[in-house]
């Protein structure tokens, strides 16, 4: 199936802010997605990851090893020279299995030659890429626990069926699901960087629009591909500046406080979600190409920062959204 | 192409069929419900212009996928591939059987491979209870779904082949393009997956009839293949007593409609698209909406969370045996119990035997894990008057309560309203907190205690959770004073008799039960329903929602499997 181009994505704005500053800064967590089925969450995902620049990494290193991963990992990454290669996007299947994941040993070395090797599983392949997980709330927990224990320290670790390997695991997690059909545990909610919610689009033109859209580009992906690449040119060009920008930022005392307050008043406990914010809100302002972190970027983000991390509240019907925002507006008027 | 009432279902899924294999990639696949001859003419027509390939449910990662062939490579002593079905099917489609019944892992690789283009599928959905269906993810991403269950014929089934293809058809205009979108709306398809379908499907019936561009009677067609057999809600009901869980009617039809007059003439079009749903609509789905059920596609899904098979979960070690069934190969196990006879069996062989270990099946070892048996919490809640409203309110906190910790460690939930004189399973075992906060906001308080019906609601339930394999407990909060009996006649004495009969039925199942008195001022009924259910007792003096749910965990601490 032909990449979808990333600005061609009609509506999807929460969405598409929230991959963006994924990318501008990858540590800031991953992301997950609520929101029905055929709402175009993996194409967009997809899409980004076609959008960003090739990498260079070393030639046919399983990992795709950067430099410093080389330096960092020497005797495991490929020593091989730096060749371009695209960001890597991998799809994981709901059924994969905890070998296929963080790798196992390489059958086919074994039996050949009873030789103990490592075959790399999803999260090798996902380094320095994307790696989406569709209907995450359904997948095993210890896989869900796995994935975000490597998520977070950028490196997978093996020691089972006697190996013991360690080799570099850097990636965006971006998880979906419809929280209809099960939901995920809070502790692991409140490890995603940003969580979106993702509707079917109501408006008929909107609609109309995307059936246009998607047409087009089934009938001829190339020249669909030509007319968005100027768009999706300028996106890259915005991603890079504001990579580049964010070490430059940092927010002041006053932002750290607002950031502190908003957290409070809204119960989002522990210091993820005052972390995550700050970062977030670092990332759009890098994104937006502004010269400082200001209350405004902090607001802007507080919704997709805040709004999986708070307590869920019995005798309070209305949703997370509703309370952050309600809560922006008692704080900062 | 015309509408008749008489018209056998199986006319929709042949032209269905005639869709699909001219334009497998396109359309992905087709789900054929209802297990009847008229199906399996349906297949065997299918067959003969795609390439099916019968899938298997027990069908492993492995052959699905490709991977070492482990017995091939025994015995050749080198390492043999096999190639996975997905690939040998490719340009063709897989045919699952029984797929009702699909692990929710198997759906999840077909799904990406849908995605991917790399496979197309016809699911055979042989359900026959309601909350039976194939995975939701794959129907989802599978344009046509067509119930045979009802259909008369068999003979003479087959699939003219295409006069046209569907390059040569025009896109669709923007007149059409709006009059599926409102349609869509009218009958409440949210995914815009199924729109692009439609869509397709259109261009696809003017290429069946080598026209150069899709007409009215396609999109009708279309609206009836694609988007009927989705359809959530029936269009122009006036939105007389909608099905609360459908979304609010859409704001574009609005719009339009205080629009130019040429938008007006594309409503027209939609208008006959929605009339032309209406007639396609099945009655069962009439049934359904007016149980205010959820249509099957989103009441069943979740699978994979449901059917833990026992190839996941915490590795407990190795034990003797051949890696099938879904059994993984202990590989340093296999090699460790081979290593101790290399020599011995190199004497055996004679130096006829080059390679490096030699290996015989009794070596092989497959892993083991530990698999906890889900646990489903079933609370039978009293609704009736007596049981005051203000603690009924109580009651719903501390289901509330309960569900937040179940979806901690993985248990799930399940309500039983009992009030007046009936007793209802108002939410299916779920681990959705969402679901459940809505179901029980909506629970009404008032009427009388048939206490006895909620105790066999509440056994059945418990019944159908442990035929399944997981264990299931139960919660009742009630003030114990039952004045309707099992019949629904009212009288206090009967009553009585009858839920102690009730209860002692659920005491002889051996299920486990926790009684909550949620009365004002407890009296003996609540501890005497206690005793003769076999359970403990609780009797509550004013509590919030929070101290109920910490009586209840240090009672019986919820998700540690039995």
């Amino acid at each position: 199936m032909a990449r979808f181009p990333f600005s061609a994505i009609v509506g999807q704005d929460e969405m598409k802010q929230a991959l963006l500053i994924a990318a501008v800064d990858p540590s800031i967590g991953g992301v997950m997605v609520f929101g029905d089925r055929g709402t175009g969450k993996s194409t967009a995902a997809r899409a980004l990851a076609s959008l960003l620049p090739p990498i260079m990494a070393a030639d046919g290193c399983p990992y795709g090893a950067s430099k410093e991963d080389q330096a960092r990992y020497p005797g495991v990454c490929g020593t091989g020279k730096m060749v371009k290669r695209a960001v890597p996007f991998v799809d994981m299947p709901l059924g994969a299995t905890e070998d296929r994941v963080i790798g196992s040993l390489d059958l086919e070395r074994a039996l050949r030659s009873g030789e103990k090797a490592f075959e790399p599983g999803l999260l090798a392949k996902a380094h320095r890429g994307f790696l989406y997980i569709d209907e995450i709330n359904l997948l095993e927990d210890h896989l869900v626990d796995l994935l975000l224990d490597v998520a977070a320290s950028g490196e997978n670790v093996v020691e089972r069926e006697g190996l013991s390997v360690r080799h570099p695991a850097k990636f965006v997690l971006i998880g979906s699901g419809n929280p209809e059909e099960g939901e995920l545990r809070p502790q692991l909610l409140d490890r995603f960087g940003l969580s979106v919610e993702v509707r079917s689009p109501k408006d008929i033109e909107v609609r109309i629009a995307i059936m246009r859209l998607v047409a087009e580009n089934e009938r001829d992906p190339e020249s669909f591909a030509a007319r968005w690449a100027g768009e999706d040119e300028a996106i890259l060009k915005r991603v890079a500046k504001g990579k580049a920008r964010l070490p430059k930022l940092e927010a002041g005392d006053d932002v750290l406080r607002d950031a502190a307050n908003l957290c409070l008043a809204v119960g989002a406990d522990g210091l993820r979600g005052e972390l995550t914010l700050m970062r977030a809100a670092r990332a759009l302002a890098a994104l937006e190409g502004a010269k400082s972190v200001t209350r405004k970027h902090m607001i802007a983000i507080a919704p997709l920062a805040l709004r999986h991390r708070l307590r869920r509240d019995v005798l309070d019907e209305t949703g997370s959204t509703v309370r952050i925002t309600r809560a922006i507006a008692e704080l900062f008027g | 192409m015309t509408l008749d009432d008489t018209a056998d279902p199986l006319d929709d899924a042949v032209l269905a069929a005639r869709l699909f294999a001219l334009a497998p990639a396109i359309f992905k696949g087709m789900v054929l419900r209802g297990n009847s001859p008229a199906r399996e003419a349906l297949v065997a027509a299918l067959g003969a212009a795609v390439t099916l390939r019968r899938m298997p449910g027990h069908i492993d990662d492995e052959r699905l996928l490709g991977g070492i062939d482990l017995a091939a490579s025994l015995s050749a002593g080198r390492p043999i591939r096999q190639t996975g079905l997905i690939e040998e099917a490719r340009g063709g489609a897989l045919l699952a059987g029984m797929a009702e019944r699909m692990d929710g892992s198997i759906a999840g690789r077909l799904a990406q491979a849908l995605d991917e283009g790399q496979a197309a599928l016809v699911l055979l959905d042989d359900a026959t209870e309601p909350e039976e269906a194939p995975p939701a993810s794959l129907t989802e991403r599978l344009a046509f779904a067509c119930d045979l269950s009802t259909s008369r014929r068999w003979q003479g089934v087959e699939l003219a082949p295409a006069v046209g293809t569907l390059a040569q058809v025009a896109p669709l205009d923007d007149d059409a393009l709006r009059a599926l979108a409102a349609t869509a709306d009218a009958l409440g398809v949210e995914s815009v997956r199924a729109l692009i379908f439609a869509g397709e499907a259109a261009r696809g019936l003017a290429a069946l009839d080598g026209r150069g561009a899709a007409e009215k009677g396609d999109l009708t067609g279309a609206v009836r293949l694609v988007l009927v057999p989705r359809a959530t809600r029936l269009p122009s009901q006036e939105q007389e007593a909608p099905p609360e869980d459908q979304p609010p009617p859409p704001e574009g039809e609005r719009d339009d409609q205080s629009d130019s007059e040429q938008q007006q003439q594309e409503l027209d079009l939609s208008d006959i698209l929605v009339e032309a749903a209406k007639a396609a609509i099945p009655a069962d789905l009439l049934a359904q909406l007016a149980q205010g059920k959820a249509p099957r596609r989103s009441s069943s899904s979740g699978t994979g969370q449901k059917r833990k098979a026992a190839t996941r979960g915490k590795p407990l070690g190795a034990r003797p045996g051949m890696p099938r069934g879904g059994a993984k190969l202990a590989l340093i196990d296999s090699l460790r119990a081979a290593v101790p006879w290399q020599a011995v069996r190199r004497r055996e062989a004679g130096g006829n035997d080059a390679s490096a270990i030699l290996m015989r099946k009794e070596d092989l070892r497959i892993r083991r894990f530990e698999e906890r048996a889900a646990r489903v919490t079933i609370f039978a809640v009293d609704a009736s008057g007596s049981a005051a409203a203000a603690r009924l309110a109580e009651a719903k906190g501390a289901v509330e309560l309960m569900l937040g910790q179940a979806y901690v460690t993985r248990s799930e939930v399940a309500l039983v309203a009992f009030r007046g004189t009936s007793a209802e399973l108002i939410l299916p075992p779920t681990r959705s907190l969402t679901r459940a906060r809505r179901t029980l906001a909506e629970l009404p308080g008032g009427g009388g205690t048939p206490l006895a019906m909620g105790l066999n609601t509440a056994r059945e339930v418990a019944e159908a959770v442990i035929a399944r394999g997981r264990s299931a407990a139960l919660v009742i909060l009630t003030d114990g004073r039952a004045n309707i009996a099992a019949d629904g006649s009212p009288g206090r004495p009967q009553a009585a008799a009858d839920a102690e009969s009730a209860a002692k039925a659920i005491y002889a199942r051996g299920i486990d039960a926790l009684v909550v008195d949620i009365s004002a001022r407890p009296g003996p009924e609540g501890a005497a329903l206690a005793a003769a259910l076999g359970g403990r007792f609780l009797a509550l003096p004013r509590a919030d929602a929070r101290m109920i749910t910490a009586a209840i965990n240090a009672v019986q601490p919820i998700g540690k499997a039995a």
